[in-house]
């Protein structure tokens, strides 16, 4: 699956993507972004306050119980600030 | 439909409000909302992100909303991404009507629904060369909640 970064988050993972191969016992969004946690420091210091992040399956907005396979693109951002 | 732009040039807000009411006589108002940049504290500059595809996505179903709920009769959002200087436009929200309530309720939805719900991330530079993320508002949720339709 296609992982995307925005803003801060990608700051401190240092990359705007990457394509991840999980295992099968991660099934949902909170379930990857833990896993994603211990890929590197960087990663870990992104994911260090799961109340900042927000997260996206195939582009729209997604809770951390929503479900993620493989071929979706998933997502994670702080809190949008436009407007 | 409404007319969704996300864009890193500047745009023309009279051309922008004239094509609302051009070749029509049923449009009795049009509201507007347009966003700038303020230089407090020594900024020098915004740059703004944003996610590629759902914005668009995300813009356009918050215009939907706003035209299932308020009669319009054309719906115009700008966003402007990449650097904005202090003084610059952000983002312009034009709404449409035969009358008046319906087109100041669906620009007023239209920013609170997109400051909270299109995916775009604002950072602010400052002329010593700090810079720094802008954090999510309370009152901006807030200000979105009010148009949560009840039960919904």
């Amino acid at each position: 699956m296609r992982v995307l970064y925005f803003a801060w988050l990608r700051q401190k993972i240092g990359l705007a993507e990457e394509e991840v191969a999980p295992p099968p016992e991660v099934r949902d969004v909170a379930g990857l972004r833990d896993w994603l946690a211990t890929r590197s420091p960087g990663h870990a210091a992104a994911f260090a306050d799961a109340k900042q992040v927000r997260a996206a399956v195939n582009q729209d907005f997604a809770t951390p119980d929503h479900p993620v396979a493989a071929g979706d693109e998933i997502a994670f951002f702080p809190p949008v600030t436009g407007g | 439909m409404a007319r969704i732009l996300v864009q890193e040039a500047l745009f023309d807000m009279a051309a922008e409000s004239a094509a609302l009411t051009a070749g029509r006589i049923d449009v009795g108002g049009v509201a507007s909302f347009l966003g700038v940049c303020r230089g407090d504290d020594g900024l020098s500059a915004l740059v703004l992100e944003h996610y590629p595809g759902m914005t668009e996505r995300a813009l356009a179903r918050i215009a939907a909303e706003a035209e299932a709920r308020w009669p319009l009769t054309g719906c115009t959002v700008i966003h402007r991404m990449g650097r904005i200087l202090p003084g610059e436009p952000i983002v312009l929200v034009l709404t449409a009507s035969a009358h008046r309530a319906a087109a100041l309720e669906a620009c007023a939805f239209l920013i609170d629904w997109l400051k909270t719900k299109a995916p775009f991330w604002k950072r602010e530079e400052f002329a010593d060369g700090d810079a720094r993320w802008v954090a999510a508002k309370d009152e901006d949720d807030a200000a979105a909640a009010r148009w949560q339709v009840k039960g919904g």
